[in-house]
């Protein structure tokens, strides 16, 4: 049976994506993140999942206003990088698991999560960049991934604990899909950042540090943050940190923290990376 | 909608919400097409006539052609569509920020470097409205200085 072993929460900022693609990742800017995920990209090579289930924001990129899906889950064989202004990354092309995205697609539904299903979709940096943190960069992605995209560019976004229970649904899907599957479920997005108006730029790091270790610690606690407060307090765009919630939901009540790593910038942009494994 | 926001005592923020997406519609959509090259060389050979087949109002038209970043926002977009368009002009989410913000380039880098903006003096418009108080009244003290 396919089970979940861990959890992975990364900021997906567009510029590290840039950082890697054009070589500058070890300068003195950038350097200070790519090493902090060093760590993380030899737990990555041990922990070696069969498929990484990554929850993410698109950018008005495979979704412009036309429609705008709270939760659509990828259920393509494959999902191409797309051109978001500056050309398509240079990343291989994301492969999917057809079989086991059309199980919890089923599975949601009769759950009660009335999700989007998604047999075509391109993937942008929201993706992508969370993957080259954590595989680097590699000519294949080493494992299939199964996307989920939330809405966090409209307001409202889903609450915090719809989130977490609809993490808890991944996991039931997940766990009665009947093939021998080490799953990784990726929380992508954050943290605190704000990125438009005259507020640009907003850093709260003793919110990032206590929205951690209600994560980590205290969830039914942590998935009740309201909306106002994420807004006021992580900024505009630090509402998307609710994508945490659905990776957490999909663990264990009690996980081990097993890596943290946070950094002020990139770009606009607190840093956070947590790794968690089941316990 | 009557009904007083709760974010709306957010100080520089303009919250994407349901309102501001129905009256930025068209203004994002045309955005959006800049994602695509076909588009980008299609804007830059012609911007009036391309903007124009986007049945977008007069202000905000005038707003996407002057890279005006902020009125654009309050005028219905939002920061993922209009970064769109200031990619089309070589502006990145960074550079953008520091227009946004009045601050220019190189010292909203330096902000960002130093730990970012701090939510203290941040959350609340009325925060500003005292700064700014506390700004003039310190300008006045030096013009009178000055007379």
């Amino acid at each position: 049976m396919a089970f979940i072993s861990s959890g992975v929460a990364c900021s997906h900022v567009p510029a590290l994506g840039v950082a890697a693609d054009t070589g500058i990742s070890g300068d003195d800017y950038y350097g200070p993140i790519f090493d902090g995920f060093e760590f993380s990209r030899q737990w990555m090579e041990k922990e070696k999942p069969d498929l990484v289930f990554l929850v993410y924001n698109d950018h008005c990129t495979a979704f412009d206003a036309r429609v705008i899906p709270t939760f659509a889950l990828g259920c393509a064989a494959h999902y191409e990088p797309a051109d978001e202004g500056w050309g398509p990354r240079p990343v291989p092309i994301v492969k999917g698991h057809q079989a086991l995205s059309a199980h919890i697609a089923q599975s949601l539904i009769l759950d009660s999560f009335d999700i989007t299903i998604m047999n075509e979709m391109e993937v942008d940096h929201g993706l992508t960049v969370p993957l080259t943190m954590l595989f680097g960069q590699p000519d294949a992605w080493p494992c299939p991934v199964i996307p989920l995209a939330v809405n966090v560019v409209q307001y409202p976004a889903p609450l915090g604990s719809r989130c977490y229970a609809l993490g808890k649904a991944v996991r039931k899907a997940i766990e009665s899909f009947d093939e021998d599957l080490k799953v990784c479920v990726f929380g992508t997005g954050g943290m605190s950042h704000q990125l438009q108006h005259q507020r640009a730029g907003l850093v709260n790091a003793d919110w990032d540090d206590r929205f951690m270790n209600l994560l980590v610690n205290e969830p039914e606690k942590g998935c009740q943050i309201e909306h106002i407060e994420y807004l006021r307090e992580a900024g505009s765009e630090g509402i998307e940190l609710v994508m945490w919630y659905v990776m957490r939901g999909a663990l264990n009540e009690k996980v081990e923290e097993i890596r943290r790593f946070y950094h002020v910038p990139a770009s606009n942009t607190a840093v956070g990376h947590l790794i968690l494994e089941n316990r | 909608m009557a009904d007083k926001k709760l974010y709306d005592d957010i100080p520089g923020t303009v919250v994407f919400d349901s309102d501001q997406a129905a009256k930025g519609y068209h203004l994002n959509q045309f955005c959006i097409t800049l994602r695509l090259q076909h588009n980008r060389d299609a804007f830059k050979a012609d911007p009036e006539g391309y903007i124009d087949q986007f049945p977008m109002t007069a202000e905000q038209r005038e707003a996407a052609l002057n890279q005006q970043w902020n009125r654009l926002l309050e005028l219905g977009g939002n920061i993922y569509y209009t970064s769109k368009l200031a990619a089309f002009h070589g502006i990145n989410f960074q550079e953008l920020a520091g227009l946004m913000t009045g601050m220019g380039s190189e010292d909203y880098r330096a902000m960002m470097v130093a730990g970012g903006r701090s939510i203290e003096g941040n959350r609340y418009k009325s925060e500003w409205q005292e700064n700014n108080k506390a700004l003039q009244e310190n300008n006045k003290e030096l013009q009178d200085k000055d007379k």
